[in-house]
């Protein structure tokens, strides 16, 4: 990449160290990765150290500091695209491209590997071309698309279907069909002031709907409370729990409702500056959303004097770049801030210490919509929707075995079975309640229902029926974690591989019990040890399912004893090569016929023992 | 010697440094000796395992030899122990791990410097194989306890066996787990 257009990049966000993320985004876009050089040079420019530059690039996972290819094709490997063979799709691309899964062409030209779940679990299988979103593959997409890229042609000229998201609402509520125009929510609010509007809120008892479910009304007011040189407002639309895709949807076609409900947040804090954090998954959208917040503000409905009514609120959006961590609401203001998404030690918290140390509130994107409703229509009317302890309504992403995916909205207190019928589910065994980080039910417990009190969720609900294998579930939640750990603390970092590992070997059919209490154990000690909330829920869905699938577990056991992982005597194999031997001496047996062994061990008489056979060998006499 | 617990320990590819912190325990080795007996251990020099209360492995996996000791100290100890860092992750070792063992020994007995003319490979079949990678020994057989440390000072030795001689469950407190 050339210095002039570099210079452009860097003088576009103004040289400034906390739109480094940014600026490598936008470099790689460019350029296909990130040469050392050029990371050099953006030290420089933006006068901090080397490493903090590289710490960054090589954090994310759709950084690349190594040559990536000119067609960089990642498929998403949620289990529904699992569900939907993603698998076979992937292996055929490789083959007719020549090519191993995870590794660049010899000639540069194009590298196929997985992803973490892209938000597309209603139709997929689907896959990132150079961070591009393409939906429902089929084997006649990846034959033709193995073409394209051999011929060289541009992702820009592929089909254009090929890129096409459908919303798939199934089900609309309040939300869904709320029917305000621009600005309406907004100047409803101005209306009401600040301390009406904090009012409308508490009386709303609206709560965060990204899952943990914290009152909206008491985060806004101790972040409005909070001293600080500036407040701001972020938007979480980094919506990376697998299976949930709820932001896709409303950021695709509810946008005006999520900028209102920013700015009524901002009205609320007394901030002038939000900004949307937008899962680099969904970089497909961010070109309409920056136009339509253009729009807005040639409307006077974004930016200084906001409908003539003296508030000023601007927002700017910052893309991640494929880091589930970046979620955790302290991680997401790190990654804002240019540097790696790792989350900080809490307190304090945001709503005091948050983006550049400021008071910072950070809400989900359906949050943000939904107060956009409760400024027009009220506190009350909210409050009549719903369960007590959880008002309103919850957008539900439903994938799976299901005869509609979908988005769901439900009216909180829904059950579980109400959902699965709406959706056309058949046959059901089992049902995620909050994605990978939450509970798994089984059909005892389809009665129960979707509150904070009850199920709680952030909204991704995937369906798995009787012909589906809840280790392979297990197995794909476990992995997923494994990659998405940041690596900051050891509880973390070290189990999510271990659980991982274990699922492994139980899958290659050399598991025993012990390896069973081995992960319920590693369940109790990351969920009390880990830093953040990642760690804490990472073994939620695998050990429900060890609890309530445990014959699908046990299944998979070899034996009562204990088995290694490996096997032993292909561990001797390099020694056996490089020696030419071949004797008794030279093999390892199974654990299970050694350890019956030494129950009744053989008299080999005390002074004579060795576990080899003592007397020479003919081929050592014959050697000179 | 009746009511005493029976103890096993053994070194594996690891260097006595566990078993010289044990010893560290200085004088309360007579105190212990009221309450165990050594069976199979550097300590008695008897070569095999009877059936044992507690077996204390050092050491980590790294040749057949290794697996065979490992898995007849499985067989026969009802609290099998992994002591010290290269028992409980391979420890210095596995450092090895990165290297492929067969370039290993091409170099050390082959192309390296100061060999003999004609060196070749021992093989030796009362020589043990190594394994292509040293493994911590709960990757061969189950393991009960871990005790950590380089190696585990002789206070955390005294006081996690005193648990075990008790009945207790082992608990270190601060001060008694040392990683460096």
């Amino acid at each position: 990449m050339d210095a002039s257009e570099l210079d452009r990049i860097l003088v576009q966000h103004r040289r400034e160290p906390s739109q480094l993320l940014q600026i490598l985004i936008d470099v790689q876009e460019q350029a296909g990765w990130l040469p050392p050089d050029v990371i050099s040079a953006i030290a420089s420019a933006l006068a901090v150290p080397r490493v903090r530059v590289e710490s960054t690039a090589s954090f994310y996972s759709f950084l690349h500091t190594q040559p990536a290819g000119e067609y960089r094709l990642l498929f998403s490997d949620n289990i529904t695209d699992r569900m939907l063979g993603n698998t076979g799709l992937m292996s055929a691309l490789c083959e007719q491209l020549w090519l191993e899964p995870g590794r660049l062409s010899e000639d540069g030209l194009v590298r196929v590997d997985t992803t973490s779940c892209t938000g597309m679990c209603d139709q997929g299988p689907a896959l990132l071309a150079n961070g591009r979103a393409i939906t429902r593959l089929t084997v006649d997409r990846i034959n033709e698309m193995a073409h394209l890229v051999r011929s060289r042609v541009p992702i820009g000229d592929w089909p254009p279907e090929w890129f096409e998201v459908a919303d798939n609402i199934q089900r609309r509520d309040v939300l869904l069909d709320h029917r305000l125009s621009p600005g309406e929510a907004l100047a409803a609010a101005l209306d009401r002031g600040a301390a009406g509007l904090l009012a409308e809120i508490e009386r709303s008892s609206l709560r965060g709907r990204g899952g943990a479910g914290f009152g909206s009304d008491i985060k806004w007011r101790s972040c409005r409370d909070a001293w600080g040189d500036a407040h701001y407002v972020i938007c979480n639309a980094d919506e990376g729990e697998p299976g949930t895709f709820k932001d896709r949807v409303l950021l695709n076609s509810y946008f005006d409702l999520v900028v209102d409900g920013m700015c009524i947040a901002g009205l609320a804090i007394g901030s002038s500056k939000g900004f949307i954090y937008l899962r680099g998954e969904y970089r497909y959208l961010l070109d309409r959303l920056q136009a339509r917040l253009a729009q807005r503000r040639e409307q006077g409905l974004l930016g200084r004097n906001i409908l003539g009514r003296g508030f000023s609120f601007d927002i700017d959006i910052h893309l991640g770049a494929g880091a589930y961590i970046c979620g955790e609401e302290s991680a997401l203001i790190e990654s804002l801030e240019g540097k790696p998404g790792k989350p900080r030690i809490r307190p304090p918290f945001p709503v005091t210490n948050g983006y550049r140390g400021q008071p910072t509130t950070v809400n989900n994107v359906e949050t943000l919509a939904l107060a956009a409703l409760i400024a027009v229509r009220g506190g009350e009317w909210f409050r009549a929707i719903g369960t007590p302890a959880s008002t309103g309504t919850k957008l539900l992403s439903v994938s799976g075995d299901v005869a509609r995916p979908g988005i769901y909205e439900f009216p909180f207190g829904v059950t579980v079975a109400d959902v699965l019928q709406a959706a056309g589910a058949r046959d059901t065994l089992a049902v995620t309640s909050a994605g990978a980080a939450g509970h798994c039910l089984d059909e005892h417990e389809f009665g129960r229902r979707i509150a904070f009190e009850d199920v709680a969720t952030g909204g991704s609900i995937m369906v798995f029926d009787r012909s589906r294998d809840m280790l392979e579930v297990a197995r794909n939640f476990a992995h997923f974690f494994a990659h998405e750990s940041c690596g900051f603390c050891t509880p973390c970092r070290v189990g999510t591989v271990v659980v991982a590992r274990l699922i492994d070997k139980l899958a290659a059919g050399r598991g025993s019990p012990y390896d069973l209490e081995e992960m319920a154990k590693m369940h109790v000690l990351m969920q009390g040890a880990s830093h953040c909330g990642l760690g804490n829920t990472a073994t939620i869905a695998v050990n429900d399912m060890l609890s309530r699938f445990r014959s699908v577990f046990e299944s998979r056991l070899q034996s009562s004893e204990y088995e290694p992982a490996f096997d032993l005597d292909a561990a001797l194999s390099r020694a056996r090569q490089m020696t030419g031997r071949d004797d008794p001496g030279a093999h390892l047996g199974s654990n299970l016929s050694a350890i019956d062994t030494h129950r009744h061990p053989p008299d080999w008489g005390d002074a004579t023992y060795a576990p080899f056979p003592a007397t020479p060998s003919p081929a050592k006499d014959e050697q000179p | 010697m009746a009511g005493k617990l029976k103890v096993s320990t053994v070194s594996l590819a690891g260097c006595f440094g566990c078993h010289m912190s044990l010893l560290d325990i200085d004088e309360r080795l007579l105190t212990l000796l009221e309450r165990v007996e050594f069976d199979r251990s550097p300590i008695t020099d008897i070569k095999h395992c009877s059936p044992c209360d507690i077996g204390l492995i050092e050491g980590g996996v790294c040749n057949a030899e290794n697996v065979h000791v490992l898995r007849e100290f499985r067989a026969n100890c009802k609290v099998l122990v992994a002591l010290g860092a290269c028992a409980v992750n391979g420890g210095l070792p596995a450092q090895r791990n990165a290297l492929d063992v067969g370039e290993i020994l091409q170099m050390v007995y082959r192309t390296g410097h100061g060999l003999a003319p004609g060196s070749a490979v021992p093989d030796d079949p009362e020589l043990p194989l190594p394994l292509n990678q040293v493994h911590p020994v709960h990757e061969v057989v189950r393991i009960d306890y871990f005790l950590p440390g380089c190696p585990p000072s002789a206070d955390a030795i005294w006081s996690f066996l005193n648990d075990l001689i008790e009945g207790r469950a082992p608990r270190l407190g601060h001060g008694l787990l040392q990683y460096d």
